[in-house]
């Protein structure tokens, strides 16, 4: 039986496929595998990786650009941008240790394919947004692109954004084009402890709206606190509100006295000098504070302001302990096992407030059991369905992951 | 003469006009339908005017549910449709045919809400780009893609072409400030894709949506981020010897980690026409200018532009100047943002957009050039040098038949140089009718093809914004699938 399959250019990945089409035998399709464990468990007779398509193919400093084949490892990417004062601005979060594995695995396709972008998404746009062209092989084994490796282009339809947060079940990226940025030269955060969720989303969502550039706005709960690596705020023992600014140093030290004085009615306000706010920023990034639990995680997706209210509801009706990002739009919710992972009530609390909710972490049988991913309206479910029809006729490529029937 | 062909209209459809006409006037508030010749003529062609087809009605509603009415009576009736926002697409991409019907949202232009605090508008898309702004500047909020016609075009127009604008090298462009929309398909069927929120779940529908031309459903609503302006903005100039130098220089300021909100590129030939036009105080002595523009408080703003101003000292320049005041600074901008329409008034011109990487930038010039003189034609190049993307205006004679005829040659030339140096062939404008037939320069057919595969999805008949984007032969395989 062909069991693991690592094809090592896009010919073979286009025999593979069209193989596994005529013969409609599902595959399932990764990169280092290190999100496995997240979305629906599938069972395919083989599962076929993009590690061999390895490299970086074009890096142009000035033109801010960069392409690399799809295996090639996010670490790699980050340390070619590292040595020429880059980075990729969307922040893309380490999934691999809040799910047991280790930092640093994931492939840079996959950064794309799950379009899970960090804290300075707020700020500079999420991975879709970076995302300028790819090569890619569709279910039927056809090779395609799209997009390219300028900075503007409408020529054609969008198939980078189309195939950006699809985990997989479309078609194979074999290569991606996007978009770096400058590292900035100065970080710095200023830290307000203590407040209440809505007052600390008031907070963040008041600083979103000054002209200094706000480029992380996030608010840990007392008990996440308790978990946090930086010694001086896990000492805090209450709730931790931050922003972040980053720019030239001499605008960071200028920002921050005007964002000082902008939140003095809040209380007291801390600022954590370039070294602690990297090590922050760094831990938040990896998910730190929802490392070493078993508990279920959810990741909900809401308006800022409503984060707090959707936190509440849940609170109601289980014991929830969450970390907002994204000026509290995106609520990393901790929740203590149950064989739905309270998926039914938390579902009902978005249908009130707006937003959508994914299951990261929880059991493969519960995964199983409920709707990982949010169920879609009926007419985007069809129109979802046909998509995947148009990239995948025969339903080969991670069939089940994202939804039960596709 | 248009050298791209428009398809034979459909016979039965264009002899019942009259009979659908009634129908439609039935179907919505009876003054939004127009069937009138005169009335229809208003609407036979966009910015790109060399095309002309008269359509077969007009019809304007005021609201998502008569889109809904009218899309559902074309889809079981056959009958093709083009949405129109405010013609000012350069592709054509709002070219009427015989045999379809417009659908204009210009009556669609509420603001629905405005949410400060979560930084949202919800609009009705025929508002105006400028319009958006408009509406939250009081709060010093602005939104932020700024095409040149923003005065006029659409938001509607702006998501079908995922417009840009000098402004996106820092804020994106129309897909990166959209979070949602209120769509209807074409059998009626209204559908909400994305939202208040900075992701959707599933699959990005709304990234397929915005860019794809008006080709798989009629956007009838929005909600689009809102950001909070920065405290001031100042634009230098800066002139140089040659486009080498200026390009050099752009690459030297990005590579020391600076990212302008914008840098605007001109040639002698655009440099001298804008200052006649708008008296900016533009260099003439140079064969290339720079505007670069910075935001931050003043001494930010200060402190940057000096730092601009050493790394573009190995470059040679010409002439650096600072603007020194706020008329200053609006005069700069003035003459860039009316170059088309300061050019238009001393030539006929046919704007091309293609887009390149930033080091081909000389090569690119001077390989337009020879191909204008080839045609015995002159050209003045406005490029936003910070993305790539190159409007060459090449100037001819409407009235000339033959030049007309030998600009699109040229256009054409350019367009597939622009591909060969490893950039595409439109970077803002759209394919449209215009380079319709040119995908292939771009494209193979198996990209075309899972192009083509999504138009299907939404749009199983292909009554949407006809004879655009995709070639018209090879289409056939991609309607199979449904």
């Amino acid at each position: 039986m062909l069991s693991n399959m690592r094809p090592v250019d896009e010919r073979e990945f286009s025999h593979v496929l069209a193989d596994a089409t005529a013969r409609q035998t599902p595959l399932e399709l990764t990169g280092a595998a290190s999100k496995r464990s997240i979305g629906r468990p599938i069972q395919t007779a083989a599962t076929i990786s993009t590690m061999s398509l390895r490299g970086i193919t074009l890096y142009e400093p000035s033109e801010m650009v960069m392409s690399a084949r799809a295996g090639t490892r996010l670490s790699q990417v980050e340390d070619d941008l590292a040595a020429r004062g880059q980075m990729l601005a969307f922040e893309p979060l380490e999934l691999g240790p809040l799910i047991g594995g280790e930092a640093g695995q994931a492939t840079i396709a996959a950064v794309f394919a799950t379009n899970m972008s960090g804290s300075r998404r707020i700020r500079v746009g999420a991975a879709r947004d970076h995302l300028l062209g790819l090569r890619g092989v569709n279910g039927r084994g056809e090779i395609f692109k799209s997009g390219g490796r300028v900075m503007k282009n409408v020529t054609g339809y969008d198939l980078c954004r189309g195939l950006s947060g699809s985990w997989g079940t479309l078609a194979v990226m074999s290569e991606v084009t996007f978009k770096v940025q400058p590292v900035p030269e100065d970080t710095g955060t200023l830290i307000l402890i203590g407040l209440p969720d809505e007052i600390a989303v008031e907070v963040l969502c008041g600083a979103m709206g000054t002209p200094f550039e706000v480029s992380g706005a996030v608010h840990l709960q007392p008990a996440l606190v308790a978990r946090l690596w930086h010694d001086g705020l896990r000492q805090q023992a209450q709730a931790v509100t931050a922003l972040r600014l980053e720019n030239f140093a001499k605008s960071v030290a200028y920002r921050k006295t005007k964002l000082k004085a902008h939140l003095k009615a809040y209380g007291e306000i801390h600022e954590l000098d370039r070294e602690n706010s990297l090590d922050f920023w760094g831990e938040l990034r990896q998910l730190s504070v929802l490392q070493g639990s078993s508990a279920q995680l959810w990741r909900i997706s809401t308006s800022p302001g409503v984060g707090p209210k959707v936190v509440a509801a849940i609170t109601a009706y289980m014991e929830c302990r969450a970390f907002y990002d994204w000026s509290g739009g995106l609520v990393w919710a901790e929740v203590l096992p149950t064989t739905d992972a309270g998926a039914a009530d938390i579902r009902r609390v978005i249908a009130t407030h707006g937003g959508h909710a994914t299951l990261i972490r929880a059991a493969p049988e519960v995964r199983a059991a409920v709707e990982v991913f949010q169920p879609l309206e009926a007419g985007l479910e069809r129109i979802s369905r046909k998509i995947k029809a148009a990239f995948d006729p025969a339903g080969i490529l991670n069939p089940g992951r994202m939804y039960p029937n596709f | 003469m248009p050298m791209v062909a428009l398809p034979k209209p459909d016979r039965a459809i264009v002899s019942r006009r009259e009979a659908i006409v009634e129908d439609l006037r039935r179907l919505v508030d009876g003054p939004a339908v127009i069937g009138d010749e005169d009335g229809r003529r208003t609407y036979e062609t966009d910015a790109l005017t060399a095309y002309r087809q008269l359509p077969l009605a007009v019809v304007l509603p005021s609201s998502t549910e008569e889109v809904a009415r009218v899309l559902r009576y074309c889809h079981q009736n056959g009958v093709k449709v083009v949405a129109r926002g405010a013609g000012t697409s350069l592709s054509g991409g709002a070219l009427p045919a015989e045999d379809a019907i417009v659908i204009g949202i210009s009556r669609m232009t509420r603001i629905l809400d405005i949410d400060y605090m979560n930084r949202v508008a919800r609009v009705q898309v025929g508002i105006t780009n400028i319009g958006i702004s408009e509406a939250v500047k009081e709060r010093e909020f602005f939104y932020a893609p700024d095409p040149s016609s923003q005065l006029a075009c659409t938001l509607g127009g702006n998501i079908a072409m995922n417009s840009g604008g000098a402004h996106c090298l820092k804020y994106g462009v129309t897909t990166n400030n959209v979070l949602g929309v209120r769509m209807v398909l074409m059998d009626g069927e209204v559908v909400d894709i994305g939202g208040a929120h900075l992701d959707q779940p599933g699959y990005d529908l709304l990234g397929l949506v915005v860019g794809s031309e008006g080709q798989l459903g009629i956007v009838t609503e929005a909600t689009v981020r809102i950001l909070r302006a920065a405290e001031g903005a100042r634009p230098m100039l800066l002139g140089f010897d040659s486009s080498e130098a200026a390009g050099q220089c752009v690459s030297a300021i990005i590579g020391a980690g600076i990212v302008p909100v914008a840098i605007e590129f001109m040639d002698r030939p655009a440099v001298h026409v804008c200052e006649a036009f708008a008296k900016a105080g533009y260099p003439l002595e140079v064969e290339a200018l720079l505007i670069v523009e910075v935001e931050g408080s003043n001494e930010e703003i200060v402190d940057l532009l000096n730092v601009i101003t050493q790394l573009a000292k190995p470059f040679n320049p010409k002439e650096v100047r600072i603007s020194q005041s706020a008329e200053q600074s609006a005069a700069i901008w003035k003459g860039r943002k009316a170059a088309f329409g300061a050019i238009g008034r001393i030539s006929d011109y046919y704007c091309m957009d293609g887009v390149i990487p930033l080091a081909k930038l000389g090569d690119v010039l001077v390989a337009i050039s020879h191909i204008c003189d080839k045609h015995g034609l002159k050209v003045a190049n406005i490029f936003h040098a910070g993305d790539g993307n190159l409007h060459p205006l090449i100037l001819y004679d409407a009235n000339n038949a033959a030049q007309a005829e030998r600009a699109e040659q040229a256009g054409h030339e350019i367009l597939e140089l622009c591909v060969a140096s490893g950039g595409c062939l439109t970077g803002e404008h759209g394919v449209g009718i215009e380079k319709r037939d040119l995908m292939r320069v771009q494209f193979t057919q198996a990209d075309l093809m899972q192009q083509m595969r999504i138009k299907t999805v939404f749009d199983p008949k292909w009554l949407l914004n006809p004879a655009k984007v995709f070639p018209l032969d090879g289409r056939e395989a991609a309607q199979e699938v449904a």
